[in-house]
Formats: structure tokens, C-alpha cells, sequence
């Protein structure tokens, strides 16, 4: 258990964040989007445990952070997936190019 | 090497392989699956840091809540078979040039960081989360506990009004 340094654990999701904002980069789709940021929340969440774990063993706070950190991501991405449902009955598409009304 | 170790790399490689494949796949209902699989795989990391009840969690609400809420969400809105547009070459080019250079210099301040392990025994009981959840004296968190709660009402209500199917005006 404690054989491996933090900072390899680190590395882990250090790497899922910066893949999750490659996602959020390049794809133009809603959900796949949606998808990209569950991807980022879920490395931060890694970090805090990593940090409570191996840093403050005696404390509890960053189990904390992350039951709150999920329960706002679920109310997150259910308010998200009805705005997308919304949006294609309106455009019929969720592509992030074609609603472009608001823009300037 | 122990088995520890091994059973690290092996999930280590697990979540950022299939981390990759759902943000790189060109079928919408195949990153939806990849995305599961890799909260799967962090679930399995925290069974591996020995945080039970935090995996628990994560498998509850990640895996059986938000990616079947996903795929539903896919199934209302896409043609699951058909591919996605490809993404300009250049943009592909300059988000992998971005993501790589974030990612040497965050990696770059991790690995010169010194991290000083604290003492203690990590307890994490059921028991223990719960009291220290609904205390309100110096270390309690029930004030984020009541407001998170208004705020699950308040995503609920206005799900529920985003989602309202609007009449068509009467003339």
C-alpha cells in the first residue's frame, strides 16, 4: 500500500484531468462534452482522496469534498441532459456550432 | 515489485487506457461504454486505497446513476451507429500540443513537490463519516450538508421545469 510514492498516484489523475480537457477541446458534441467533465471531476476526486489518505490520515475532510463533489456533479448532469434534450427539440442537434444565437 | 504494486500499474493503466479510447472514438454510444468502464476503473482505485464507502459511492451514483442517464440521453438524441464528424486536423494538432505542455508542467511541479506524509490511523468508518457529517460543533458538516440538500431540490425543480414540453402559443 504504502510502496507506492503519492506522486505516482498523482500522475494517474493528473493525466485523466488533461485528458478529460483534450475531450473537452476537440469534441463539439453535448454529451461527449458531459462526458469530458465527468472525466475531470473523477481525477479531482482521485486527488482528494490521495491527499487525505497519505497527507492527513487522522482527518476526514477530503472524504467530505468528494461526497459533495459527486453529489454535484449528479445534480450537474442531470440539469445538463435536460437542457440537451431541450435544445434538440429546438435545433434538432446538440452540436455546440449550431446554437449559436446567443453568441454575440 | 509486489503484488500491490502490480495490481496498481494494472488499474493505473486501466483508467487512463480507457479514459483515452472515450475521448478519442469516433461512435457516440462507444465513448459512453469506454466512459464506464473507466469510472469502473477508479472505483477500483479506491477499493485499492482501501476507501470502501467512497467506492461504493462512486459505483452508485457514477456508474449506475450518470452514464445510464448518458446513454439514455444518447438514445433520445443521436443515432447511436452513426459516426461522429471528424475533427479538423488542426484542432487535433494544437489540443494535443496544449494538453501535453499542461500536462509536462502540472507532472513537472508534482514530481519536484516533497510530499511530507502525515502520521495517524486512517479510520474510515461508516460510523465515523456519519457523526462527523450531521455534527454542528467546530468540525461538523452540517451546514454544507443542508445546502447541498437545497441545492439537489433546486437541480430537481429546474429539471423539471427545462424539461416542461412548452404548449404551442394560441392565436
Amino acid at each position: 500500500m504504502n510502496d507506492i510514492p503519492v506522486s505516482h498516484i498523482l500522475f494517474v489523475s493528473t493525466a485523466l484531468f488533461f485528458i478529460g480537457m483534450y475531450g473537452l477541446f476537440t469534441r463539439r458534441n453535448m454529451i461527449t462534452m458531459l462526458m469530458s467533465v465527468e472525466l475531470i471531476l473523477n481525477s479531482v476526486n482521485i486527488n482528494f482522496v490521495v491527499f487525505n489518505k497519505y497527507l492527513y490520515p487522522d482527518k476526514l475532510d477530503g472524504i467530505f469534498f468528494i461526497i459533495f463533489i459527486i453529489t454535484i456533479a449528479a445534480a450537474e448532469a442531470a440539469v445538463a441532459i435536460a437542457i440537451i434534450i431541450n435544445l434538440y427539440r429546438s435545433h434538432k442537434s446538440i452540436d455546440v456550432e449550431d446554437a449559436s444565437e446567443m453568441k454575440y | 515489485m509486489t503484488a500491490s504494486q502490480i495490481i496498481f500499474y494494472i488499474i493505473a493503466a486501466f483508467i487512463l487506457g480507457t479514459a483515452i479510447l472515450s475521448v478519442t472514438t469516433k461512435k457516440i454510444f462507444r465513448s459512453a461504454i469506454w466512459l464506464l468502464f473507466s469510472l469502473i476503473g477508479v472505483a477500483g482505485l479506491y477499493f485499492w486505497l482501501k476507501v470502501e464507502f467512497i467506492a461504493a459511492v462512486q459505483i452508485v451514483v457514477y456508474v449506475g446513476g450518470i452514464v445510464v442517464l448518458i446513454i439514455f440521453s444518447i438514445f433520445l438524441t443521436q443515432h447511436s451507429g452513426k459516426e461522429m464528424p471528424k475533427t479538423p486536423i488542426l484542432r487535433t494538432v494544437s489540443s494535443v500540443l496544449a494538453v501535453l505542455f499542461g500536462f509536462a508542467f502540472t507532472y513537472l511541479l508534482i514530481y519536484k513537490n516533497d510530499f511530507i506524509g502525515g502520521d495517524g490511523k486512517f479510520d474510515l468508518s461508516v460510523h465515523r463519516i456519519g457523526i462527523q457529517m450531521l455534527e454542528t460543533g467546530e468540525h461538523g458538516y452540517a451546514l454544507p450538508f443542508e445546502v447541498v440538500s437545497m441545492l439537489l431540490l433546486a437541480a430537481m425543480v429546474g429539471c423539471i421545469v427545462i424539461a416542461l414540453k412548452t404548449k404551442p402559443e394560441e392565436k
